[in-house]
């Protein structure tokens, strides 16, 4: 036993150098670990087993804000990733950053790997497309939030759990009936700035930045102080003071409460459903992101949050053909199908979406295409075609800080969005300075 | 006259020196040399480019109103974190003093919290005042008190404070318990045999002779608590509700690391570093004349 591993390690070790040699080696950076870094780490086997040329190397670098802190301290000490991912919010900085990184659409002109930019679901690929249309990012994991509704819970309190949830005006209603029906936790949300400002701006087709949601220029500033935003947040708040809408937290901290059983609504993203169908007790459902009926156009569309990969400069002609090879393989119908059924992320191209529906995934895992349909009704709008804000991770937390103001009772919708505004259009212009 | 030896030669001074000197050049003045240079810019966060400002920064920020609250929270928070480390810590010390058996167990058992890192301290805390599985919390919701550290400033800020102090109390009760040590035996007793009951000899002589080591912890408690409950904070708050635990160092990390903006980052640092520098300059001057070495 102990000799034929010391011989395995001596072959192992003479065969070694010369794998090294004749694979190129591209890193890739990423921010998941549980379920979806081991996912991740089977792509990237999968990838390199399916060819011989290149090697692709994953490493985690901690969540999003860390992987981005990590790639941008990288370059500057000249040992940047092949691959960075980055989440939709750090998209401007990343955009903005010229010299630092490589479109993505020119790397696969130049490896020529198969790539066909219409292949891409718009409203995915959209929000890391330039203005000209060309690709920059390659989308990665996109998710969108998405109503999902304790059914147990709802008959409990004497709700008819079919009951029509589409619109807030309607949810307001079943809270009303579940709170008298004894419920103490009718309504918990994760993600509060993406699922109830930003999303609910896109929804309704009103703009949350000027210039096009930031998508025309830098000199963007913040418009969330506008009225169809007010009106929501004021409800919002009127379901906080009256005990139906729990605040658990700036993230995601409400999921654990959901699956627990605690609440009957939960507006989280579409990718929380391997968690939930994981752990909850009792029968549950997904619905579309409820809108306010007669206020802009809702529903328009929403929109995506999650990650995209960017390709960093800096690296030999040879590593960025691996880069192009293995972009291409990410995109692939197979890879993306299983993607998105394995991790309820949605697909980013349509043949994918399609393959998955042929297979009959949806109707064994009813609602699972809820967000699909949601995000691909209608074409995207100006409005709801992504947002483009430099600084945008720190903005989210000025308005975290606001809408605690409101949920607290001490500030009104109109005054902690005005707020909010003042505060991120003051970042808005640093961000324009420093990128001038 | 004061007595003066003088050694001959220089090199032998400026070689025991050197190490000293090597390691404030390395760890000290090259990096506040580079964070007063970069507080002059704005840069992009990949350092492709960046524009002179001069002190832009600086005037951007104490244009913030939200900046220049972050003072007022920081001195909330680091006065209490130090009233909250030393009282209990000079308590426990007084008690431990006065055992004759065990005082080996009841030592190591408290410093032993002193060997937990300060954001597993603060996990720690987070999950006992956990709003929705916290055993604390679900005794106070058992007792009629709605805990909710998520929404309530108040209730935040103690969180924080309660989590950096009681690592810390450790580490002032080892300090403590070693000075209370070397109190002399004989001055003790002679006050005793004069009537003096333990509380008033608590007042009039060992409160005084502690008076150094006090004077040192209250100078590295209030650095502690500018500088290393950043964990704490991150991990149980975020700075928030609101910007209720938003101290000075926690937006210097905000900024910096969220934002990538480092030129505001950079001006916060030599900002803070001068706070920090002018704080102890003045416990030197006005509260080291009170203390009896």
């Amino acid at each position: 036993m102990k000799k034929s591993i010391i011989g395995a390690l001596a072959v192992s070790t003479m065969l070694t150098p010369v794998a090294a040699m004749a694979e190129t080696e591209v890193q890739f950076w990423h921010a998941f670990t549980g379920r979806l870094g081991e996912l991740v780490k089977a792509q990237v086997e999968e990838f390199n087993a399916s060819q011989d040329d290149y090697v692709v190397v994953e490493s985690h670098k901690g969540n999003y804000s860390e992987t981005l802190n990590a790639g941008i301290a990288a370059f500057r000490a000249g040992e940047q990733p092949h691959i960075l991912m980055v989440f939709e919010v750090g998209t401007a900085t990343m955009m903005a950053a010229k010299g630092a990184v490589r479109p993505v659409y020119e790397v696969m002109e130049q490896s020529g790997a198969t790539f066909d930019p219409d292949a891409y679901i718009g409203a995915v690929k959209g929000y890391y497309t330039s203005t000209d249309g060309d690709m920059l990012s390659l989308p990665f994991n996109s998710s969108t939030p998405v109503l999902w509704v304790n059914r147990d819970a709802m008959e409990a309190a004497g709700v008819d759990p079919d009951t029509d949830l589409s619109t807030w005006q309607n949810v307001g209603a079943a809270m009303d009936a579940l709170k008298a029906g004894g419920e103490e936790c009718s309504l918990v949300t994760a993600w509060q700035s993406w699922i109830h400002l930003e999303n609910l701006s896109a929804y309704h087709d009103v703009p949350f930045a000027s210039q096009d949601n930031g998508f025309a220029g830098l000199d963007t500033e913040l418009m969330l102080n506008g009225e169809a935003q007010v009106a929501h947040l004021t409800a919002m708040g009127e379901w906080a003071k009256d005990g139906k809408f729990i605040y658990t937290g700036r993230r995601n901290e409400g999921g654990a409460n959901f699956r627990a059983g605690d609440c009957a609504l939960f507006t989280e993203s579409s990718a929380g459903y391997a968690g939930i169908k994981a752990e909850a007790q009792f029968d549950f459902d997904v619905r579309p992101l409820p809108y306010w009926e007669g206020v802009g156009n809702a529903p328009q569309n929403t929109i995506i949050g999650g990650a995209s990969l960017w390709v960093m400069e800096g690296h030999e002609d040879a590593e960025y053909k691996g880069v192009g090879e293995f972009l291409s393989f990410l995109s692939s119908s197979d890879v993306q199908a299983k993607w998105h059924q394995d991790t309820g992320y949605l697909p980013i191209t349509i043949e994918a979406g399609e393959a998955t529906r042929a297979a009959g995934f949806y109707d064994e895992n009813p609602g699972t295409d809820v967000a699909v349909i949601q995000m691909t009704a209608n074409e995207p709008t100006a409005n709801s075609k992504g947002l483009r804000l430099g600084s945008f991770d720190q903005i989210r937390t000025i308005i975290d800080e606001e809408l605690e103001g409101i949920w607290a009772g001490d500030k009104t919708a109109q005054e902690a969005m005005d707020s909010a505004k003042e505060r991120g259009d003051a970042l808005l212009r640093r961000f324009e300075a420093a990128n001038r | 006259m004061e007595k003066r030896v003088t050694f001959r030669g220089w090199w032998l001074p400026v070689l025991l020196i050197a190490p000293q000197v090597l390691v404030s050049a390395v760890f000290f003045f090259y990096p506040a040399g580079q964070a007063i240079y970069q507080s002059l810019f704005i840069p992009d966060p990949f350092g492709l480019s960046s524009q002179f400002v001069g002190l832009g920064n600086f005037k951007y920020l104490f244009g913030d109103r939200f900046y220049r609250a972050a003072f007022g929270t920081t001195a909330v928070f680091s006065i209490l974190v130090t009233l909250c480390s030393m009282i209990p810590a000079l308590f426990l010390a007084v008690i431990a003093d006065r055992l004759i058996k065990g005082s080996g167990v009841y030592r190591t058992m408290l410093i032993w919290p002193y060997a937990v890192a300060p954001a597993i301290a603060g996990v720690l805390w987070l999950f006992m005042f956990n709003t929705r599985v916290g055993v604390v919390s679900w005794y106070l919701g058992n007792l009629g008190y709605d805990w909710n550290h998520v929404l309530n400033g108040n209730e935040a800020m103690g969180l924080v404070v309660v989590a950096s102090a009681w690592g810390r109390i450790s580490y002032n009760f080892l300090f403590f318990f070693a000075a209370l040590q070397a109190v002399p035996r004989s001055v003790i007793e002679a006050a005793a045999i004069d009537g003096a009951r333990f509380w008033r000899r608590f007042w009039t002589i060992v409160l005084p002779l502690l008076s150094p080591t006090t004077f040192f912890l209250l100078v590295v408690n209030i650095v502690y608590s500018f500088f290393e409950t950043f964990g704490v904070i991150h991990t149980i708050t975020s700075g928030g509700p609101q910007q209720s635990t938003t101290i000075l160092v926690y937006k210097v990390f905000a900024d910096g690391f969220v934002g990538q903006d480092l030129g505001s980052s950079s001006a916060q640092s030599v900002i803070l570093l001068f706070v920090v520098g002018l704080l102890t300059i003045i416990q030197f001057k006005f509260i080291e004349k009170r203390v009896h070495y």
